[in-house]
């Protein structure tokens, strides 16, 4: 009944070798270039190298596949809900209009519209590939580390791992409560009417979060006395030192995003504007 | 440098609660009448934790739950809906602990001390309707149409749905279940000397 989840496997590639530090920055300044421009040319250059990338890690199709389909369709219910309610956006952006087929009423398809929709689509899919490659080899007990090195609070890296840590026991705690429940008679499926099945919901939140604070007691107790928090500084289980191939990629990283902003903004527009 | 807002706790509280709101985000959602919009409990918890570990809490358990969520469900972070989470736990929390110093202490939220009688109810909600419209009627559509450049009449209409559907969300299981929390803590003074 559980739903796959994406986790890191152990594979020896160019990528995996790589420090998760150089991993997570490269990860943060393709989303920020990625986020700020919407030129379509750097977009698209961005998604073919991170695509070269990919391939390069050798990550297999089966650990991602299931997440591919649940992102067409997310990305499918935008697009449409878009052109269902702004059907002119790319008109209004790009300041010309040539009309390609009449629809009905108001909505009618433009090339503008479909290259506004198009950027749209390129800006979601550019952030896909590192954000899977990051998740994908990185090893999570690098990941605090590695916040804690581009200048986080080893606090709040800390309880990110934390986090990472106790998915996995919250996630059984919350399907033993559900099944006990569903055991004593509760319905949490479909086939219930709305206020009982919320009714329900609550009837197995409250012993979860019950157990949530416990457990958040137990464990800040075992920290506290394990002397956590005393220093400004810690070390960690798992942190590699960087490689000249690290201080390489951050290099490019840092290269590439300079060179997509300064491109963006070169003539003092953020659209690409092929039709003037 | 040790603040008090700052304490193990706290930082035991985030990492747990946004394992939580991951989890909860991942199972514990019922889909409502509304298509496309979820009755989404992991919100109604963060506005629980917010109350009971502070501002601090509520923003970091939104903002790392919520991309944990999008990073392992989809591998696609969406920036603008993480940031407003984060928003959401902030005001809560900032909201809720401003109620308390001004009435003296623990005086009007008082979920921990075993009493949350209807004035914490009404005050609880207040909050949480503040803090659901700032963040899903105005953080998350403007972020929207400034990171994304999407047409505005779209994200102000996932904006209502959101809201409303938050709203109802936290008003009636967050309000459930801080009332079960606060009757199983003990009361601050509930002892009597026996004669």
């Amino acid at each position: 009944m559980a739903p796959r989840l994406l986790s890191y496997s152990n594979i020896d590639s160019p990528v995996h070798r790589l420090s998760g530090v150089t991993k997570l920055l490269a990860f943060l300044l393709f989303s920020i270039a990625g986020m700020i421009s919407y030129d379509t040319r750097c977009l698209l250059a961005m998604l073919i190298l991170s695509l070269v990338v990919f391939y390069v890690s050798k990550v297999p199709f089966k650990q991602y596949s299931f997440v591919l389909y649940l992102i067409l369709i997310f990305a499918a219910i935008n697009q449409l809900a878009i052109f269902l309610f702004a059907p002119e956006q790319g008109v209004q952006i790009y300041g010309t209009r040539h009309e390609l087929l009449h629809v009905f009423g108001r909505y009618s398809i433009t090339s503008e519209q479909l290259f506004y929709q198009f950027n749209i689509l390129l800006k979601f899919a550019v952030i896909v590939p590192p954000a899977l490659l990051f998740l994908l080899a990185t090893e999570p007990s690098e990941f605090a580390s590695s916040l804690n090195r581009i200048g986080v609070s080893y606090k709040i890296a800390y309880a990110i791992s934390i986090t990472m840590r106790y998915i996995p026991d919250v996630q059984q705690e919350y399907v033993n409560i559900s099944i006990a429940a569903q055991a004593r008679g509760l319905d949490m499926s479909r086939k219930e009417k709305l206020g009982r099945r919320l009714k329900n919901m609550a009837g197995i939140l409250l012993p979860l979060v019950l157990a949530t604070l416990e457990r958040i007691e137990k464990v800040s107790a075992a920290l506290e006395l394990r002397g956590f928090g005393r220093k400004r500084k810690r070390t960690w289980y798992k942190s590699r030192p960087l490689t000249k191939t690290d201080g390489f990629v951050i290099a490019g990283a840092v290269l590439i995003a300079v060179a997509v902003l300064v491109i963006t903004f070169w003539d003092g527009a953020r659209f690409y504007n092929p039709f003037v | 440098m040790q603040s008090k807002s700052f304490s193990v706790k706290t930082v035991v509280a985030i990492g747990i609660g946004a394992a939580l709101f991951v989890v909860l985000a991942r199972f514990g959602s019922i889909p409502s009448p509304i298509p496309n919009t979820n009755i989404q409990t992991n919100y109604a918890i963060l506005a629980l934790f917010a109350v009971l570990y502070g501002p601090l809490a509520g923003l970091l358990i939104g903002l790392i739950g919520h991309t944990v969520t999008d990073l392992i469900s989809y591998g696609n972070p969406w920036f603008s809906w993480i940031i407003a989470s984060g928003v959401f736990g902030l005001i809560v929390g900032l909201l809720a602990r401003k109620l308390r110093i001004q009435k003296g202490q623990y005086s009007l939220i008082r979920i921990q001390d075993g009493e949350f009688g209807l004035k914490g109810i009404v005050l609880f909600n207040i909050i949480q309707i503040i803090a659901n419209v700032l963040s899903w009627l105005v953080v998350a559509p403007v972020l929207d149409i400034l990171i994304y450049a999407e047409p505005a009449n779209k994200v102000f209409t996932q904006g209502v749905l959101a809201t409303g559907a938050n709203i109802a969300t936290v008003a009636v299981l967050g309000t459930l279940i801080a009332i079960a929390y606060s009757k199983t803590r003990t009361k601050q003074g509930s002892l009597t000397r026996e004669e």
